[in-house]
C-alpha cells in the first residue's frame, strides 16, 4: 500500500494552522508574489509568516511544501531564485516547481531538498516524467487531471518517482501551465504572474430580475438565473452563445469540482503516494471541512475499514462534483 | 473606483425612523468592536493593502440598516447607516446577517456561499477578496469576542441567533 499522504492547501498562516490541526500530512503554500500560481490579492505568506508556519507545522509532524510553480519571464528569474533561497533558509521540506530553470537552480543549489513536479508542468507521460527525474532529481510528480486510474497504474510502473494526484477541488483541465485564456482578456498571465482571472478584472453585476452576470475585463463570461448556482469567473468555465447554440453553452468546461472520495481505495491500490486537496484561495472553513473529511477517510481505508466520507457538495463549485477523467475519459 | 448598486431591501413607512434609532443605539458597540479587532489583529491591515481606504458596504439583507466599513488603521470607520442614507461604496457584500458573521468567523466558506447565491458581491472584486483574506487570517471568533463584551446577555443573543439560522451550507455527514 502507498503512503497515501494528505497534501492540503493553505493561503494564509491561519489556514495552515487549520490544515495542520485537521490532520494534514503536508501543507503547501506560497509567497505573496508571482512565484506561485495562486498570486491572489491578500493571500499567501511573507517570509516571516512562513518561518512561523514551518515551526508550527514541524512541531506537529507536518511537512511544508513551497509552491514555486510558475514560469519566470525572461530576465526575471531572480525572484524565483530568491524565493527558493528563502524557502531553503526557512527549512521547507520540498519545493513544488514547474519551470526547468527553477528546477535546475534548486537541484544544483539545494540538492538536499526534495523537488516535486507541479501539475503546472503538465507532465503526463512516463517519458516526460523520467526526463524530469533524471535531470533534476524530481522525487514526486503531481499528475494532470486528465488520466484514468488504469493509466496512472501504468505510469507508476514506468517512472522512478512518487505520484501525487488531486482528489478534491477545482477541476481545471486546460493543459496546465499552458493556458493563456486569462492573458487574452486581461494581459496578465496565469503561468507567469500566477493569476487566473485576476480579481481586479472581475465584476459581478446583479440584474433587476435577480440574475447575476460575471464579467472579466468587461466581457460577460456567464449569466446565472436567480435560482441558479454560480461558479468561478474563469473563461474556461464560461457559458457562451454561438450561431449553432444561441441559448448559451459551456464551450470548454462546466463549473464543477473534482471529488474522488469514492475512488480513494483504487487510487491507493494504483500506487498513488499522495492525495492533493486544491484550494489555497479558499477559507479556513473549507480547509477544516475538507481536510477533516479526507483525513478520516484515508485513515479508515488504511485500517481496512470502509470510508464514511462526509458529503462535501456544499463546498464544490456550482455545487456540482465529478470524478472526471479518473473515472472515464468520456466524463463530458 | 467602481460604484455599487443600492442595497436590496426597501424601507416600509415608519421603518426609516426605526432604522435611524437602531443605528444610534448600535454605534457605540460598533466603534468598540472595530477598535478591539484592530488592536488585537493588526496584521489584517497588511493584507488589505491599498484597500485600507476603500469604503465597504456590508448589507445584512434582513436588517433595516447596512454597515459602512473603511478599514483605514489611521481613521477606522465602522458605522450603521439607514438604507436611505448609504454612502457610495467601492464594494458591497450582501447576505443574511448571521451568514456574514459566520463568514468572518470562518464558520462558513465564502466561495461556497457565493456558489449557492447566499452571498452577493458587487463593485471592486479585488477589495472584497482582500477583505475576505484579511479576515480569514484572523484567529478566534469575532462573534464570540463581541458577544463576550456584553457578558451573559451578549452570549445569549448570539446563541439565539445561531439557533434561528438554517445551517444549509455546511457539510453534512452521510446518514
Amino acid at each position: 500500500m502507498s503512503l497515501a499522504e494528505l497534501i492540503c492547501p493553505a493561503g494564509t498562516p491561519a489556514a495552515l494552522r487549520t490544515a495542520v490541526d485537521a490532520g494534514a500530512d503536508a501543507v503547501y503554500c506560497g509567497f505573496q508574489d508571482a512565484t506561485n500560481a495562486r498570486n491572489f490579492p491578500g493571500l499567501n505568506f511573507t517570509p516571516d509568516e512562513l518561518a512561523e508556519a514551518v515551526t508550527y507545522a514541524h512541531t506537529r509532524g507536518t511537512k511544508v511544501l513551497l509552491a514555486l510553480n510558475t514560469y519566470p519571464p525572461a530576465g526575471k528569474v531572480d525572484l524565483w531564485r530568491q524565493a527558493a533561497d528563502t524557502g531553503a533558509r526557512l527549512g521547507v521540506d520540498a519545493f513544488i516547481v514547474a519551470d526547468m530553470g527553477v528546477a535546475d537552480y534548486i537541484a544544483r543549489t539545494y540538492p538536499g531538498i526534495r523537488l516535486h513536479l507541479s501539475v503546472q508542468a503538465a507532465a503526463s507521460s512516463p517519458e516526460a516524467i523520467r526526463y524530469y527525474c533524471e535531470n533534476f532529481g524530481i522525487k514526486r510528480v503531481v499528475l494532470p487531471r486528465i488520466l484514468t486510474i488504469p493509466e496512472i497504474r501504468e505510469i507508476r510502473r514506468e517512472i522512478p518517482c512518487e505520484i501525487e494526484t488531486f482528489i478534491f477541488g477545482n477541476h481545471g483541465l486546460m493543459v496546465e501551465g499552458r493556458c493563456s485564456l486569462t492573458n487574452y482578456l486581461t494581459g496578465q498571465s496565469t503561468n507567469m504572474d500566477g493569476v487566473c482571472s485576476p480579481a481586479s478584472d472581475v465584476e459581478y453585476v446583479r440584474d433587476a430580475d435577480g440574475s447575476m452576470s460575471s464579467q472579466l475585463a468587461g466581457f460577460t463570461i456567464d449569466r446565472f438565473g436567480p435560482e441558479e448556482k454560480a461558479g468561478y469567473p474563469t473563461i474556461c468555465k464560461g457559458r457562451y452563445t454561438a450561431p449553432h447554440r444561441p441559448e448559451g453553452y459551456y464551450a470548454f468546461e462546466e463549473p464543477v469540482s473534482l471529488n474522488l472520495s469514492r475512488l480513494l481505495p483504487e487510487l491507493i491500490e494504483a500506487g498513488v503516494h499522495a492525495f492533493k486537496i486544491e484550494g489555497r484561495q479558499r477559507s479556513k472553513s473549507y480547509v477544516r471541512g475538507v481536510v477533516r473529511a479526507f483525513r478520516a477517510a484515508v485513515d479508515d481505508i488504511k485500517a481496512g475499514r470502509d470510508a464514511n466520507i462526509a458529503d462535501l457538495i456544499a463546498l464544490t463549485e456550482g455545487q456540482k462534483q465529478t470524478q472526471g477523467a479518473f473515472e472515464t475519459k468520456k466524463w463530458r | 473606483m467602481i460604484t455599487t448598486s443600492e442595497p436590496t431591501a426597501r424601507l416600509r413607512p415608519g421603518e426609516g425612523a426605526i432604522a435611524r434609532l437602531a443605528c444610534l443605539v448600535l454605534q457605540p458597540v460598533l466603534t468598540r468592536v472595530v477598535r478591539r479587532v484592530a488592536a488585537r489583529h493588526p496584521s489584517l491591515f497588511a493584507r488589505l493593502g491599498p484597500h485600507q481606504a476603500t469604503d465597504f458596504l456590508i448589507d445584512p439583507v434582513e436588517l433595516p440598516f447596512a454597515l459602512h466599513l473603511r478599514p483605514d488603521p489611521q481613521a477606522l470607520v465602522f458605522r450603521a447607516v439607514p438604507r436611505d442614507a448609504t454612502p457610495q461604496a467601492g464594494a458591497t457584500i450582501r447576505g443574511r446577517f448571521l451568514l456574514l458573521l459566520e463568514l468572518i468567523d470562518a464558520e462558513q466558506d465564502g466561495d461556497a456561499a457565493f456558489f449557492s447565491r447566499d452571498l452577493e458581491v458587487s463593485g471592486d472584486t479585488e477589495a472584497v477578496v482582500r477583505l475576505r483574506n484579511a479576515l480569514d487570517d484572523m484567529d478566534g471568533s469575532l462573534a464570540e469576542e463581541t458577544s463576550a463584551m456584553f457578558g451573559p446577555a451578549g452570549r445569549a443573543v448570539l446563541a439565539r441567533l445561531r439557533r434561528a439560522y438554517p445551517d444549509a451550507t455546511k457539510p453534512q455527514e452521510y446518514a
